[in-house]
């Protein structure tokens, strides 16, 4: 199985080496693709010191839907056959990534995500944003029948076919939830594991304070938008 | 036809609205504006070049939608017009974005082949 692991990072000069690290030392026969997504910090220095790595460099920023996006590309243009995104900023522990693949050799899922709230350890994020989640997951469990218990981790692994569906038409802004919408419409499976995650070791969310509101209506907006637009065809 | 004597501000709006016209004509003719995007501007232009013409159709268009002050339905006419180009903006915004987008991540995938060819042949 050729596996890729994903590494979308924006501006993330203090933790991605070790992350680009934790990660061959957990799944060393993976190959790993960093997207660097416009970073302005030294990022792209750090990444060309890496041996053995892949990266893209996008030209500006595109957002972690972009970044996310064009590894998608990456991956359906080459025989890779499984993906596994693990974010730059040091939130996602790669030494949990190989639990998240299990499901995918076994054929019992297309999409696998790292829950924090299974099992309820290590950092479950603010609360205002647990109640954004929460308020998501109702939202899942109503639309798609379907428990999900963290829409929104990005500690994903994704078949080849689901990269594939995904890539064509891609929720660029905030597309975890969405993921799991356009995926589910199509009939794939989806699986959850619980995983642990740590709070961000440095960068910046790619949703702050103010944008979480934002970021909620804008989802809920998609969501909706998807599930009136796909049930009619 | 016209039961109204022409007044001053008739001939400000007919003159303004044909110098618009003729101002994109001559834009398109110089490529500086696409057809597809000038469209808009024509038909709206084109509107008030025939409202200012016949007076009487605003006073029609009012009682027709019930308005009773008459100047309401201009500027109704004139804020929907507005809604039209800004959305049609907005459309095309969202497309340019959308291959933008495309080209960059085309780009990096490229220049990646590319430095990783180098590497191999050095």
């Amino acid at each position: 199985m050729k596996l890729l692991v994903l590494i979308p990072a924006f501006n993330e000069e203090n933790t991605i080496s070790d992350v680009i690290e934790e990660t061959k030392k957990n799944l060393p026969e993976a190959d790993i693709l960093v997207v660097n997504d416009g970073s302005t910090d030294r990022t792209k220095q750090i990444l060309s010191n890496h041996k053995n790595i892949k990266a893209l460099h996008l030209p500006f920023n595109m957002g972690i839907g972009g970044a996310i996006w064009t590894g998608f590309n990456f991956f359906c243009k080459k025989d890779y056959e499984l993906l596994v995104r693990i974010d730059g900023d040091g939130q996602h522990p790669p030494a949990q990534a190989r639990s998240l693949i299990e499901p995918l050799l076994k054929k019992e899922a297309d999409l696998v995500i790292g829950s924090r709230f299974i099992k309820r350890e290590g950092y479950l994020s603010s609360l205002h944003r647990r109640g954004g989640i929460k308020l998501l997951n109702i939202l899942t469990a109503f639309l798609l029948k379907k428990e999900i218990t963290d829409n929104t981790s990005g500690f994903r692994a994704y078949s080849r076919r689901a990269a594939n569906l995904l890539r064509k038409d891609y929720p660029f802004d905030y597309p975890e939830p969405i993921e799991v919408y356009l995926l589910s419409q199509k009939g794939l499976k989806i699986k959850e594991i619980p995983t642990e995650m740590k709070e961000r070791e440095g960068g910046v969310s790619s949703i702050s304070l103010m944008h979480s509101y934002y970021y909620l209506i804008k989802v809920l907006l998609t969501i909706l938008v998807n599930f009136l637009y796909g049930g009619k065809k | 036809m016209n039961p109204y004597p022409i007044s001053p501000i008739q001939i400000v709006s007919i003159t303004f609205s044909i110098f618009l016209l003729v101002l994109i004509a001559i834009l398109i003719r110089k490529k500086k504006i696409r057809e597809e995007y000038a469209i808009l501007w024509i038909l709206i232009f084109l509107i008030f070049l025939l409202l200012s013409i016949f007076r009487g159709a605003i006073d029609t268009i009012s009682s027709l939608l019930g308005i009773q002050y008459q100047p309401a339905s201009l500027f109704l006419i004139l804020i929907a017009s507005l809604f039209l180009l800004t959305f049609h903006f907005s459309l095309v915004i969202s497309d340019m974005k959308k291959k933008i987008n495309h080209l960059a991540m085309t780009l990096s995938i490229l220049e990646e082949s590319l430095s990783e060819e180098e590497k191999n042949s050095s």
